[in-house]
């Protein structure tokens, strides 16, 4: 234990020179290129400036204003240009990319329709903190503004979801824009940055000087801790009997694993995990209690609901982890460590606020404790949980398993189990399949679990798996989609078979979008709106007209020998596992309600049966309820119509007498 | 409660919509804007007026702050700064009321600029308690027509 934090010491202060040394310099070789003095065109600029930022995979989809930077492209030996089906998905794929790696996903697309395309992708990596930088064909500068043929302003479409964007308005700024833009989408708070490049431009002519050093006096992210705030941080530690430590994303992306597991295991502090923060934390340290929030577990939301101390690392307080803010963790104070000053006291207030780079906050919070030779104190605190732990499991045997049926859950920890997870990605889509994944995955490292979090995005998970696959060849990738995800970008199952990336799809097949689906099921009176996407298509089929393998399984016997095989492929393999659309994701925190008001739990203390399940779901055969009253009720009931305009409407029978009584015989036929 | 804020941003394009969309984003109201270029002639200074309670607006000058293009800025809200407008304002005035008007105008310091059949036109400048107290007397008079630039402002600072 003291070696791991002596020489987490020693990482501490080479991480302040490193910072300090390579701030604003390019991750590749930089001026050092054979292309550097050379006289080339401005599209030949822009692939000289990638490979000199080290870039060695871009995703994207040519077209009229990109086509000189393609023809650039079409001589370059360093870059790979992996061709997507659909500009999102080349943006989701250079999204996985960075995701599963931690360097910046580039992806090309052309003007207009090329460039709109890309939005969902760029707010999916923008909501994340995704490193990314998106390059766009435009029209020449002449025919800016005049509606020409393929121009949209996607700096301006794009403006609230990228960290910083670039109308590249010269040359002579090309590759110092380039530099800027690696910088600013790597650094501090990763995120998006979008370079619009006027295909005049691209045609001109330039001397290629790619900058070592960028310095933007405007940008200057903090990195290291405030010392007096990091000894404020300690003494709460250090007096907290029920402290939590709540990991989120920016954990993976300030690489704080070692940190944050050497401060729990010093200080005994429990653990819980967001779903961005999945793999941040080893699943395999009893301390990590694993997933909170709206699907985490009863026994991690009462641990946040009961903690006097949650020390907040690289996690923004997401609605999806509080439920009703008002009423989350009301004893608890919080320290609260990010990059971004932004997100601090944006949601909750912090009592001690560190803006900073979370691994080093942590190596100086590790230090000071050490110094001030801290004890833990936590011993009644983790006897409280392990106690809730065992009262309220995440699966139990036979509870909403029906007999023949393929249980999702049991897929889940079936994959888990076959998965090496030092060896493995699981990506996901979004919906039910994304939290049983959340649930009963079991991850070790930061950047194995890769999904959509804060924009939710349907149709991110397959193509961001191609993505983090060509990054990853020595890894399986393993996508667990839904039928209603799959089929959004379901197209990119040519880039995979083209380029020989062997995905495995898992498609947790419900024929519905199951999690609407659910929400109409518990508070929407059943009425299944828009949710039922039977017939889906036979995907097994698709599998084979794409040039996958791909099978269909229907009976919980087959899913083990099945992920097998699956797991066992060559190349890209799909698997449909036919699942019932009746079943739900529990438990829950129903939205509106605050995070410890559980419903759906099982609870072993009284049988083994699941709790508190929703009153929408008992009164569904009383009396027919407005099908909105559930959650009229939680959001202050501005749904329900006043019983004055309730009186004014006139019933059926008075309107097809009304209608007789004009019309005749038309009325007549209303009436039988 | 109202905020001055004074952002120093760059002087490129598109740095005015990036600065008024994050605010409008976050679900606040400009009540005045002004933009003009500094003394370092890349930069250029936002004023805004917002009004926004104190949480509130600390979060928007936090995501102002984010803003690459975003430099520095000043919340000149509670610190005595000079706040100053500039308003023309074009006001009925027979033949008989004109000189009556003018006198008004001289006592807050403000410039006749044009003068036509039944009207006037004049130019005032200060903040706002002024501004407000010529366009009250004026209104006994009427009004035909207002026009204002958004406000500026500076701090005061002793050091300088």
């Amino acid at each position: 234990m003291t070696e791991s934090i002596s020489s987490a010491n020693q990482a501490f202060k080479s991480l302040a020179k490193r910072t300090a040394a390579s701030v604003g310099a390019p991750r590749g070789a930089g001026s050092k290129t054979e292309k550097q003095g050379r006289t080339m065109l401005g599209a030949e600029a822009v692939v000289a400036s990638l490979e000199a930022e080290g870039v060695d995979t871009v995703f994207g989809y040519p077209g009229g204003q990109a086509i000189k930077i393609y023809d650039a492209l079409y001589d370059s030996d360093k870059l790979n240009h992996v061709l997507a089906r659909h500009e999102q998905g080349a943006v989701h794929m250079a999204d996985g990319y960075a995701r599963s790696t931690g360097r910046p996903g580039v992806a090309i697309v052309t003007s207009g329709p090329g460039a709109t395309n890309t939005v969902t992708g760029i707010a999916t990596a923008y909501m994340d903190s995704v490193p990314m930088v998106v390059i766009t064909g435009q029209v020449p500068r002449a025919v800016i503004g005049t509606d020409s043929f393929q121009e949209s302003d996607i700096v301006g479409i794009t403006m609230p979801v990228v960290k910083h964007s670039f109308l590249l308005q010269s040359t002579d700024e090309l590759t110092t824009t380039f530099r800027e833009a690696f910088h600013i989408a790597t650094t501090g708070r990763p995120g998006p940055v979008l370079i619009d490049i006027p295909s005049d431009l691209a045609g001109s002519e330039m001397v290629f000087e790619y900058p070592d050093e960028v310095n933007i006096p405007s940008y200057k992210p903090t990195y290291r801790g405030n010392a007096k705030q990091i000894r404020a941080a300690c003494r709460l530690i250090e007096d907290a009997r029920r402290p939590l430590l709540y990991v989120g994303g920016g954990c993976a992306i300030s690489d704080a694993t070692d940190e944050v597991t050497a401060l729990a295991n010093m200080m005994q502090i429990p653990v819980v995990t967001t779903l961005m923060g999945k793999g941040a934390y080893p699943k395999s340290d009893p301390l990590n209690l694993g997933p909170v929030g709206m699907h985490g577990a009863k026994y991690s939301n009462l641990a946040m609901t009961e903690s006097d101390l949650i020390i907040a690392c690289g996690a923004r307080f997401s609605d999806r982890v509080t439920g009703k803010v008002d009423r989350f963790a009301p004893n608890a104070k919080i320290i609260h460590i990010d990059i971004d000053p932004a997100e601090i006291g944006k949601i909750r207030d912090a009592q001690v606020p560190i803006v900073g780079d979370l691994k080093g906050v942590l190596q100086g919070l590790i230090a000071q404790l050490e110094k001030d030779g801290a004890r833990p104190r936590t011993e009644s605190w983790l006897e409280e949980i392990s106690a809730w732990r065992e009262r309220y499991p995440m699966y139990h045997p036979n509870i909403g398993d029906e007999e023949g049926e393929i249980i999702p859950e049991l897929v889940m920890k079936e994959l888990s189990r076959q998965l090496d997870p030092d060896a493995s990605i699981v990506v996901t889509e979004v919906g039910q399949h994304q939290m049983w994944a959340h649930q009963f995955i079991d991850r070790e490292r930061p950047r194995t679990f890769l999904s959509s979090g804060g924009l939710g995005t349907m149709g991110f998970g397959f193509p961001a798996s191609i993505g983090a696959a060509m990054a990853n060849p020595d890894k399986a990738v393993v996508c667990i989609a839904g039928d209603g995800s799959f089929q959004m970008n379901s197209q990119e199952m040519a880039t995979a078979a083209i380029n020989g990336v062997p995905v495995k799809v898992l498609i947790m097949d419900n024929r519905a979008l199951g999690m609407v689906h659910q929400w109409q099921k518990l508070f929407y009176n059943e009425r299944y709106s828009q949710t039922i996407l039977e017939p889906v298509p036979d995907f097994v089929k698709l599998a084979d007209a794409y040039g996958w393998q791909g099978r269909r399984i229907t009976k919980p016997e087959e899913v083990q020998a099945a992920i097998a095989d699956m797991l066992a492929s060559d190349g890209p393999y799909l698997l449909d596992v036919k699942i019932s659309p009746e079943q739900n994701v529990y438990p829950m925190v129903a939205p509106g309600s605050a995070l410890d008001d559980v419903m759906g739990a099982i609870d072993v203390a009284v049988g083994a049966v699941r709790t508190d399940m929703p009153k929408a779901a008992q009164a569904q055969k009383a009396e027919p309820e407005s099908p909105c009253a559930t959650i009229d009720a939680q959001f202050g009931g501005r749904w329900e119509a006043t019983p004055d305009e309730a009186d004014e409407r006139m019933s059926a029978e008075e309107f097809n007498a009304d209608r007789a009584q004009i019309t005749g015989a038309e009325g007549k036929e209303g009436k039988r | 409660m109202k905020h001055v804020l004074s952002v120093l941003v760059e002087n490129k394009p598109g740095v005015l919509s990036r600065v008024t969309g994050l605010v409008s984003r976050r679900g606040f109201n400009i009540e005045s804007l002004s933009v003009g270029p500094v003394e370092d002639p890349t930069m250029s200074r936002v004023t805004a007026v917002v009004d926004a309670d104190d949480v509130a607006y600390e979060q928007i000058s936090k995501q102002l702050h984010k803003l690459i293009s975003v430099h520095k800025i000043t919340d000149l809200t509670d610190d005595g700064a000079i706040e100053r407008e500039l308003v023309l304002f074009k006001v009925s005035a027979t033949p008989e009321r004109r000189n009556e008007i003018i006198e008004v105008a001289n006592i807050f310091r403000a410039k006749i600029v044009d003068v036509g059949r039944n009207s006037l036109t004049i130019e005032a400048t200060g903040d706002a308690s002024k501004l407000k107290g010529l366009e009250d007397l004026f209104r006994a008079y009427g009004i035909k027509e207002i026009v204002r630039t958004g406000k500026i402002a500076m701090s005061r600072n002793a050091k300088d």
